[in-house]
């Protein structure tokens, strides 16, 4: 369990990153989280890893009306505790106090877990889920990517070629909406065997107008999907969120692995959308 | 006065040391030394065909590479059966290194030394060694079915058959009111220690001395192991067992292959070689246990009582016997537990599997007996229509029964006499601690929650201490510290602290003077291991045997310079005195130096003691006939048999149907180890044991696929419970003395884990109303078993009909 040999470079600037990721075999390290034991185990061996550590200006969270926009550095801790971002997109701290133990949380970054595209992990789907997008620097300059045209395959982007996601955007939740996050996991703090973050908007009285999930740890990559037909028009207190659960339902193709079989991921899909479907309503009628 | 401190919760004098990081544990020891790696076989049964090392040998760093050919003499032989047992007809244990075949995934197949670890694996990912696949046999059924062999020469792949029976089990099933019959199994878990194995040799050429620091719990034996396969005089050999990060049985088993080829490496190459276990070697080349398939056959009559068990088992021994077929017969001989069973058979094959050995993990094989036994007092107070309680109470051994003998044979050779005991009176704190007769309306709260709660009850009887023996050795030096040293090693249990409150207590000196120090072969060459719950009964009853030895001496030294009688002195806090008669005393520090004449004033304290000091009796030798210089005494405690602690656990669960999460809510323990030394140790000790009971039910298993992969060889995927998963317990004790030593100990080490799966078994049943008959279970199978229209129906309801 010790890492085959590696170079490693700490460069200063975005450019002599890229520099250093034109070379073969060159690979960011931010937080260290999921690279690191990959490498002890032999399962990942790059020949060089560029340590962004020490590049100025990716330790931002930036919160506007439009949304949240976090640096490639900021850690998941910070944004957990992060009062006004959870305003404007209250997702984020409720899926960020998801992620692992708050060691983990100390060093791993949120954009480091979005660009390793696994999808057990929580951020992922949350920028999925609020339409997100994130920023490259690459050698012709930046590029916006949004979250559909990113996420490819398990641990697989769209991003290739030397190129650094800086950060990412999470759009705030509009007006008259709630959401919720919520995980069943075999320990506290492992990766989900299900989970679910969802975002419930109302219209001027109390009317369901949209409601939508995204999965952790169901599919290969993040998907967000439209469960507003099964609740559409009902008030909060008459929609039908057992519908909308057996809608997810039917929407989802999980896999099956040693902790849950995809059987039992389907019920979960099911339970975890009425239950924060109908929390996420009660928020947003309370706005 | 001395503060009393047999029996009181003095804080653990290791605690601080292990807890700021403190601890000296082997992979601490010798920094500069050769590192050691091992390829380790990817395939769960092959033939090596080819191992090429020739690119690996230019990789900068490396010192050595071995393979089975580097191997001579003993160690070319295979690896010791530590056990042997006259049942265990095809024992099979491996070599050192892989010799033609390998048996497992993770066995050693080639040793590389180079200068660091990393260059060490680097050296092991050059090397390739080409295998030719054979059959893999994985799991008790398909061993049973005998399709391949494990073994060549074992075609049955039964290394064991394990038999013992009190009678004619059949005639008394025949003539029993009521029988009834099931099948279940249990799976595999691990130790799973935080500190894996460690070794690290240092050959001193000029002495031609060895010095080994392992992480084990069994130095002596592995000192004349590693003796025996290196060819060294036992004196020219020391092995100490530094700070142990755990090792639950995993640590007893010895040598382990690399307990004997880093020191051969240190020999050969003449520079100190170190080799520490990653968590990955650990999951596939140190032990697991616990699997088996269990099929019972339970007579009884009509008020619940059991007239005849009938047990048939098989136990999955992995790919080799070192140890035995200990855990085996550890199942088939405590599984009675606390009931009295006119008639018993108990036949359990132990059978070969291509997967990781099989030996003791605390409990070692109780837990398995615990649920056979346990499991089926439920299913008689279901099929009766009787309260679980009450039918456990109608079969347990009275109180005026002991001592008990149930005619069977135990792990040591010796009977199984239970000593002691108060079952009914466990039984009565156990319902009243867990509020067993007011669990209607807690669920009827929970299901006013949307949750459906459910309790479990199991006992347990546990053989502790047995022997041969160990010893203790105790000697107080003219500055007033006693030492104190016994063979037997610790790994955190706090052994420190309760060994120095014996002695504190029995020779009357303040605690903070005595010193212990445990597993060193320097310091005490004869011992057993720490196994068995075996520390406090075996090392404690001999220390304070050594300590009245020293302070009989001291008495009898004393009462010379003070002119009075034996039984007139008293010694407290390290003084001895006249009782009575205040200034009439000695410092037992003055006593101590008085005890070696001595001729040379090498110090203040010395010269007290050299020939013209004081007025001598030169009328007697400076030592008298039959005394030997120095306050010290050895003395060693050899049982005549297991001593039988005994405990009841109750699990209260609560279940969510939507998602089949499974929480225990409640844990009750009710436990008995005879006198207590310490009973905060005792309750750290039930806690933790708690813990594994807990995982062993709910998270751990080894995932083995059909080609003897372990799928989940990680903390990722093996889920040892966390803190958050570990239920709070609660304790209540009960103290039922031994008449078999001098202290009235029991052990209590293992006993937290024994009846866990038992009981959350019963309690997760009686929540959902499914038969439970296959642990650990998860919530996506729970989840499998109530849509499962064939799955039996059971009550949920004390005294409802099946």
């Amino acid at each position: 369990m010790k890492p085959a040999p590696f170079g490693y470079a700490d460069p200063t600037s975005l450019d002599e990153a890229l520099t250093l990721l034109a070379e073969d075999g060159a690979k960011v390290l931010a937080g260290g989280q999921s690279l690191l034991p990959l490498l002890s185990m032999r399962l990942a061996s790059p020949a060089t890893l560029v340590d962004i550590n020490r590049i100025p200006g990716l330790d931002s969270v930036a919160v506007s009306g439009a949304g949240v926009r976090v640096g490639a550095l900021v850690r998941h801790a910070d944004l957990l505790h992060h009062a006004e971002a959870a305003r404007v997109q209250p997702l984020l701290a409720r899926a960020t106090a998801n992620v692992a133990h708050p060691a983990i949380r100390n060093r791993g970054t949120t954009v480091g877990s979005i660009a390793h595209a696994d999808p057990s992990g929580e951020m992922t789907s949350v920028l999925a889920l609020t339409g997100g997008s994130v920023t490259v620097a690459t050698p012709g300059g930046p590029q916006t990517v949004d979250w559909a045209d990113f996420f490819v395959g398990p641990l697989e982007t769209s991003v290739h070629g030397p190129a650094v996601v800086t950060e990412a955007f999470f759009p705030a939740l509009p007006p008259r909406s709630g959401t919720a996050f919520e995980e069943v996991s075999r320990r506290k703090g492992d990766y989900a065997v299900c989970g679910a973050g969802v975002t419930v908007t109302l219209d001027e009285d109390s009317r369901v107008t949209a409601a939508r999930a995204a999965y952790i740890s169901v599919g290969l990559v993040p998907e967000v999907h439209d469960l507003t037909e099964a609740v559409a028009g009902r008030t909060v207190a008459e929609a039908d969120w057992a519908a909308a659960g057996a809608l997810a339902r039917t929407l989802v193709d999980p896999d099956g692995d040693l902790h849950a079989s995809a059987d039992y991921r389907r019920l979960l899909v099911g339970v975890l959308t009425e239950r924060t479907l109908a929390r996420a309503a009660e928020e947003a009628a309370s706005r | 006065m001395t503060t009393k401190l047999f029996g009181e919760p003095v804080r653990r004098r290791e605690d601080l040391r292990l807890i700021t990081g403190r601890g000296r544990y082997t992979d601490d020891i010798g920094h500069g030394a050769l590192a050691a790696a091992f390829v380790r076989s990817p395939y769960a049964h092959a033939r090596i065909t080819d191992i090429d090392v020739d690119g690996a040998l230019d990789v900068e760093g490396v010192v050595a590479v071995y393979t089975y050919e580097d191997l001579v003499g003993p160690m070319a032989e295979p690896l010791p059966v530590l056990i042997p047992h006259p049942q265990l007809t095809a024992p099979r244990t491996g070599y050192p290194l892989a010799r033609d075949v390998v048996q497992h995934v993770g066995e050693a197949v080639v040793m590389v030394v180079a200068t660091d670890r990393y260059v060490a694996e680097d050296v092991c990912d050059r090397i390739v060694v080409s295998y030719e696949e054979l059959p893999v046999v994985v799991g008790v059924d398909a061993a049973r079915a005998a399709a391949h062999a494990v073994h060549e020469d074992v075609p049955d792949n039964v290394a064991a058959r394990h038999h013992q029976e009190t009678g004619d089990v059949e005639a008394a099933l025949a003539a029993s009111a009521h029988t009834l019959s099931f099948t279940q199994y249990i799976e595999r878990s691990a130790c799973m220690p935080m500190e894996g194995k460690g070794v690290h040799a240092v050959w001193d050429h000029d002495d031609a001395s060895l010095r080994v620091h392992t992480s084990t719990q069994a130095s002596t034996s592995v000192r004349a192991a590693i003796a025996a396969k290196l060819q060294l005089s036992l004196e020219k050999v020391e092995v100490v067992a530094p700070d142990v990060g755990g090792g639950f049985g995993v640590k007893i088993v010895h040598p382990w292959p690399e307990e004997l080829l880093v020191p051969m490496a240190a020999i050969a190459l003449g520079q100190p070689v170190h080799w520490a276990e990653d968590r990955r070697e650990h999951f596939i080349s140190s032990a697991h246990e616990r699997e088996q398939r269990q099929e019972i056959t339970v007579g009884y009559d009509d008020e619940g009582r059991v007239t005849a068990l009938d047990v048939r088992g098989w136990h999955d021994n992995g790919a080799y016997t070192p140890y035995g077929i200990i855990v085996p017969i550890v199942t088939a001989t405590q599984l009675v537990g606390p009931y009295a069973i006119p008639v018993y058979r108990v036949r359990i094959d132990s059978v070969y599997t291509n997967t990781v050995i099989v030996t003791p993990y605390r409990g070692a094989g109780r837990p398995q007996g615990c649920y056979a036994m346990e499991r089926t007092m439920d299913r008689i107070a279901q099929d009766l229509g009787l309260d679980r309680a009450e039918v456990r109470r109608r079969n347990l051994i009275g109180k005026d029964q002991f001592p008990y003998d149930h005619h069977l044979t135990f792990q040591d050779g010796r009977p199984v006499i239970y000593d002691s005991g108060d079952y009914e009176g466990l039984l009565d704190k156990l319902i009243a601690l867990v509020g067993w007769d007011s669990m209607d309306a807690r669920r009827e709260e929970a299901a006013s929650r949307g949750k459906q709660l459910g309790v479990g009850m199991a006992m347990y009887v546990e053989g502790t201490g047995p022997g041969p023996y160990e010893g203790g050795h105790v000697q107080v030096l003219g500055s007033g510290k006693v030492l104190v040293s016994t063979g037997l090693t610790s790994q955190g249990q706090g052994h420190e602290t309760a060994f120095a409150q014996i002695v504190a207590h029995e020779l009357g000196v303040p605690i903070e003077d005595v010193e212990v120090t445990t597993g060193d072969t320097r310091r005490f060459g004869y011992a057993v291991g720490t196994f068995a719950s075996r520390a406090a009964v075996m090392s404690g009853n001999a220390i304070a045997l050594a300590a009245r030895g020293v302070r009989a001496k001291a008495l009898r030294i004393a009462a010379d310079v003070l002119e009075a009688d034996v039984e007139d002195l008293e010694i407290d806090e390290g003084l001895v005195q006249v009782k009575g008669t205040p200034g009439a005393s000695i410092p037992l520090r003055t006593v101590a130096v008085l005890s070696n004449p001595l001729r040379y004033a090498f110090d203040e304290a010395a010269r007290q003691a050299t020939q013209f000091a004081g007025p001598g009796d030169d009328s007697k030798p400076p030592v008298a006939v039959g005394d030997a210089p120095g306050l010290e005494h050895v003395d060693y405690y050899s049982p005549i048999r297991s001593t039988f602690a005994s405990g009841a656990h109750a699990a209260v669960v609560e279940i969510d149907p939507t998602t089949w999460e499974i929480d225990v809510v409640d844990y009750a323990v009710v436990h008995d180890c005879g006198n207590i030394v310490n009973p905060m140790i005792v309750e750290g000790q039930v806690h933790g044991g708690v813990a594994q009971g807990v995982g062993g039910a709910l998270y751990e298993r080894m995932a083995y696929d059909g080609d003897g992969q372990l799928q989940n060889a990680s903390f990722m995927d093996f889920l040892m419970p966390y803190a958050s998963e570990v239920p709070d317990v609660v304790i209540d004790h009960q103290e039922t003395p031994s008449p078999l030593n001098p202290l009235g100990l029991k052990g209590a080490g293992e006993a937290g884990v024994i009846p866990g799966t038992a009981c959350i078994a019963s309690a997760i049943e009686d929540a959902v109303g499914r038969r439970i008959a296959a642990m650990p279970i998860s919530p996506t199978e729970l989840y499998d078993l109530v849509r499962d229209p064939d799955a039996e129906r059971v009550p949920t309801r004390e005294g409802a009909p099946a």
